[in-house]
């Protein structure tokens, strides 16, 4: 878990501490205080100082139901960490009501671009000195902030004019004026084309078939994940998380229930460690099977795909064997699972163990040597370590550019570090170093897999507490306390402590965090998903920017972004 | 009428309806060979009366699926050039079989016969004029749709087709040099008779780096994998993104007749065209009643041995299902008892054939093997495909003019320096 006691938190506290005043946070996090007019100053000091130069996230909260006034409405917090360590800064900024406006960071970490504009679309906080500051993932003709408290979910929309992002290339194309004189040819790419999985828009400018800039437009897939969760209890949110990366379900279910096991200070069992990680392991196989597949496939070598997705399929049967599901598996639960292996499960997963290595190597005999391969990957697409930590890169994408960066290692959880595997690095940060990354991942998975499988404890899965688990059904039926107990859980529901904690999971596509901001009661009053395709496809426009059609293909394929998590 | 006149006329016919009756075992042969590379089980659902020919009945789905869709033609294409695309598309591939020759030429007492549609003696040229017309069909079809996507489709097909022609008619030079004739019938002729006594003097051995560029070369006149930038459909959606029904049927049959006869084009030149390896006509037509007793115990044993499978199949299906798929077993069983036994009544009645019957059993002979090597060569073609990723536009552009082009010139320079050398000028 994490801790405030560590150096580069210290030397904050000792170096800053006319500009950040501390918070009390009952979690053990490092939470600061800054006041609005000193945020540049803070942030470019915090990561030109201080070494946090790996951007997180920046999250929104509406006070207006937690006592808060017009004066304090609004909390920004802006999250950051250095890029190989886990020290977790978080820092709030207070804004009042009235036109709350903060200055924009989109210089310092260039991430915090889209996440400014997120902010501002879901609250209407308006960031200084912003490049761009327009909707992203509502709608450009929405009316309102719908994470506010006060908007009126019920309140339908109709919106029909679709953007046509001409505002945006005209700022790109003034931006690089002079630099050709071609005229250029304006393309879609999406929302529905072949390669853009999900549902993505990319506008291109052309001069021949080379990209001379593009503009991005997401929020096709979004449904409001963030507001839909503040409707229910805890527990409810769980099915909500599997919806996010429903390439790894299980690892969205294992983030969300670790943030709130945090707040609750529970210690899950051995056994329950052992098959969350057995779980998160095969989630994470299957999601980089799906980014390789599919990447593959958009490079035009389909065959690939079914060797990898064959695969998939065996594992999804073990899974759907496992808790009924194959996509949305929605098994882990707050303290503990729902419910206890089957007699089966662990033959299943040794037959994966032996089938998947086989066709990992007949992947990588295909493409691995393969010339064609290697000269439409190397070389494209790459993204230096400096600027992937400036935009947020995290998980394979960010070890492909040579920062050594798991949280698996770094904050171990459920007893990685006493498994044997090692993180896969790459070296150049290019489209290859993406894939091969995560190549090589799916063996160190398989390796940590074996591990947990040969030493699963026995024992319990969930934990003996009154707070989250069910009491024995002779206690329900035998006594009052567990009969109150019992009834307490189903009527109200799991009750963290008040107070805010940010958790981050290592998934398949980096860090997945969730900020949680627990009011006290058994609502969750405010749950901020840091989703790591959001930085990962921010940074999509540097990327293919001189390149060709073909490359904008292979690196979007690279970055496995997956809708559910980038629109929520 | 006489011999003369009605075999070209035959000719004709089966230059134009032999590619069209292999359209859809390619079409077939593409799904199962890809099933088969991936692990799958490939189309076998489509049936008459039970029959399903593991799959080939999809293809007569596939066509009225195709005929009964509706026909759309998108606002402001110009409407000429729409049409004639995929009408060229489908026609130009047909033409390239024309040149063909299927088999060596008749001699009647005196008149030559040459069995193929068109006899000409710069048959190599016709064949290059006539692949690089299919760039028109591309080009018409995408740049007509007034779609952004298929103009860039139609753009890499007009660079990539001009590019790789070059390579293409360089790469047949050598080939040209060696038989010291334009005509693909001299060139069929001289790949006869064996090379240091074991291997078939096939161009394939004697002109093997032209074989490479001209290989890499038909693979991207056909637009296919890894040089189908043209359709591209992971990219640009493809030239013929616009088009629907039966055009776009049209273009797809284009597409795989091209394929057939860029792989008759390819064993005409380099694997010996219609000779049967080691077996030169005059051997064949020396001995051509057993030739015939041979293909007549051949067909006999294999159609024995087809019945025989079908009728273990159709236990098979009779202890499993009771359904109309036992029709196949029985029909095609039945179908192949037959013709084992009409083989076996034909052998009994043969007799030594008259100087024209011989002759027309060896051209029956060299066009199967011809067939042979053409569905080798498609085969392939899908492997391939199957295989390989797709290149990038600009490496696409290099391989084509920095690599192919200087080694189709070197070819050039070394078969002439080895001609020379060896005193055959």
């Amino acid at each position: 878990m994490t801790t405030a006691v560590s150096a580069a938190i210290d030397a904050v506290r000792a170096g800053m501490g006319d500009l950040l005043e501390p918070e009390e946070n009952r979690f053990g996090e490092a939470w600061f205080r800054a006041s609005p007019e000193n945020v540049r100053i803070v942030m470019e000091r915090l990561k030109s100082e201080f070494g946090f130069d790996l951007f997180l996230d920046i999250g929104g909260v509406d006070g207006l139901d937690r006592g808060r006034s017009n004066a304090d409405r609004f909390d920004v917090v802006y999250s950051a960490r250095p890029a190989e360590s886990s020290e977790r800064i978080h820092v709030r900024v207070t804004l009042g009501a009235d036109d709350p406006a903060v200055d924009s960071v989109s210089h310092v970490w260039a991430g915090a671009n889209w996440c400014e504009r997120e902010v501002f679309d879901q609250f209407g906080v308006r960031f200084i000195g912003h490049p761009n500051l327009k909707r992203i993932l509502n709608h450009k003709d929405f009316v309102g902030h719908p994470l506010r408290r006060d908007y009126d979910i019920k309140k339908q929309q109709w919106l029909s004019e679709p953007d046509d992002l001409m505002d945006e290339m005209e700022k790109e194309r003034a931006a690089s004026a002079g630099e050709e004189p071609n005229e250029c040819l304006l393309i879609n790419l999406g929302p529905s084309h072949p390669a853009t999985h999900g549902c993505l828009r990319i506008l291109v400018d052309l001069d021949g078939e080379t990209i001379r800039r593009s503009v991005s437009e997401i929020g096709y897939l979004h449904r409001g994940f963030e507001k839909s969760v503040e409707q229910g209890t805890y527990t409810h949110v769980i099915p909500y998380t599997d919806r996010l990366n429903y390439c790894s379900s299980v690892l969205n279910n294992v983030a969300y229930c670790r943030t709130v096991e945090h707040m609750l200070g529970i210690e899950i069992t051995p056994r329950n460690q052992a098959i969350r990680v057995i779980l998160s392991e095969l989630a994470r196989i299957m999601d980089h099977m799906v980014c390789l597949g599919a990447c593959l496939v958009d490079l035009g070598a389909l065959t690939n795909f079914w060797f990898l997705f064959n695969e998939r399929e065996k594992i999804y049967e073990v899974i759907e064997a496992l808790c009924g599901a194959r996509l949305t598996h929605n098994y882990i639960r707050i303290g503990g699972l729902a419910h206890d292996l089957h007699d089966d499960f662990e033959s299943g997963v040794r037959g994966l163990l032996r089938s998947i290595p086989a066709a990992l190597a007949d992947v990588y005999g295909l493409v691995g040597r393969n010339r064609i391969f290697l000269d439409r990957v190397v070389g494209v697409g790459v993204i230096s370590a400096e600027r992937a930590v400036s935009y947020g890169f995290t998980g394979p994408c960010l070890r492909a550019s040579g920062v050594a960066n798991d949280l698996r290692k770094d904050e171990p959880y459920y007893g990685y570090d006493e498994y044997d595997w090692d993180v896969v690095v790459g070296q150049n940060g290019d489209t290859h170093d993406r894939l091969m990354v995560r190549f090589e991942e799916m063996n160190q998975s398989l390796r940590i897999v074996e591990q947990a499988l040969n030493r699963m404890p026995d024992g319990p899965v969930n934990v003996d507490d009154k707070r989250v688990s069910f009491p024995p059904k002779e206690d329900v039926y035998g006594n009052i306390e567990g009969l109150m107990n019992h009834f307490k859980l189903v009527m109200h529901g799991i009750v963290p402590p008040e107070g805010e904690s940010y958790v981050g999971t290592e998934a398949a596509n980096g860090e997945l965090g969730f900020h949680i901001v627990s009011d006290g009661t058994a609502k969750p009053y405010r749950i901020k998903v840091r989703p790591p395709c959001f930085m990962l496809f921010s940074a999509f426009g540097e990327l293919i920017r001189g390149g060709m059609i073909q490359d904008a293909i292979a690196v979007l394929g690279s970055l496995n972004i997956i809708a559910g998590e980038l629109d929520r | 009428m006489s011999v003369e006149t009605v075999v070209p006329f035959v000719m004709v016919l089966i230059a134009a309806l032999l590619p069209l009756s292999l359209l859809p075992v390619m079409i077939w042969a593409e799904r199962k060979v890809s099933a088969f590379i991936q692990d799958r089980t490939g189309p076998n659902r489509a049936e008459i009366l039970g029959i399903r020919l593991g799959g080939v009945i999809h293809a007569i789905a596939d066509v009225v699926k195709l005929m009964s869709k509706e026909e759309m033609t998108p606002a402001r294409v110009n409407r000429f050039y729409f049409v004639l695309g995929p009408f060229l598309a489908l026609f130009v591939p047909l033409v390239s079989f024309a040149i063909i020759p299927l088999a060596d030429s008749l001699n009647l007492g005196g008149t030559v016969i040459p069995l193929r549609a068109v006899t000409l003696n710069v048959g190599i040229l016709f064949v290059l004029a006539v692949t690089s017309f299919h760039v028109y069909a591309v080009v018409f079809g995408a740049w007509a749709s007034n779609n952004s996507f298929t103009l860039l489709g139609g753009l890499r097909s007009a660079a990539q087709m001009i590019s790789y022609e070059l390579g293409l008619g360089l790469s047949v030079v050598g080939t040209v040099m060696v038989a010291q004739s334009l005509d693909l019938g001299r060139i069929v002729e001289h790949q006869g008779g064996t090379l240091l006594g074991f291997l078939p003097a096939w161009n394939l051995f004697l002109q093997p780096l032209g074989f490479l560029i001209f290989l890499v070369c038909i693979f991207a006149e056909t637009n296919r994998n890894p040089f189908d930038l043209t359709e591209g459909e992971s990219e640009i959606v493809g030239y013929h993104l616009e088009y629907s029904s039966m055009k776009f049927a049209m273009f797809f049959m284009g597409e795989y007749i091209a394929i057939i006869g860029a792989s008759a084009v390819t064993a005409t030149l380099f694997f010996g065209g219609y000779q049967v390896p080691y077996l030169d006509t005059d051997f064949l037509r020396a001995h051509s009643t057993g030739v015939l007793r041979v293909m007549l115990v051949s067909m006999g044993a294999i159609c024995f041995v087809l019945a025989l499978l079908y009728r273990r199949y159709h236990r098979r299906l009779t202890a499993l299902y009771h359904d109309r798929r036992r029709n196949e077993a029985r029909m095609l069983g039945g179908m192949m008892l037959l013709m084992g036994l009409a083989a076996v009544v034909a052998l009994l009645f043969v007799s030594p054939l008259p100087e024209a019957g011989g002759q027309v059993v060896v051209a029956a002979v060299q066009m199967t093997t011809l067939l042979v090597k053409i569905l080798v060569v498609s085969f392939f073609f899908i492997w391939i495909r199957w295989t390989l990723p797709r290149f990038r536009y600009d490496q696409l552009m290099g391989l084509g003019w920095k690599v192919l082009i200087p080694l189709a010139l070197l070819n050039i320079f070394l078969t002439g320096a080895l001609l020379v050398f060896s005193g055959r000028t």
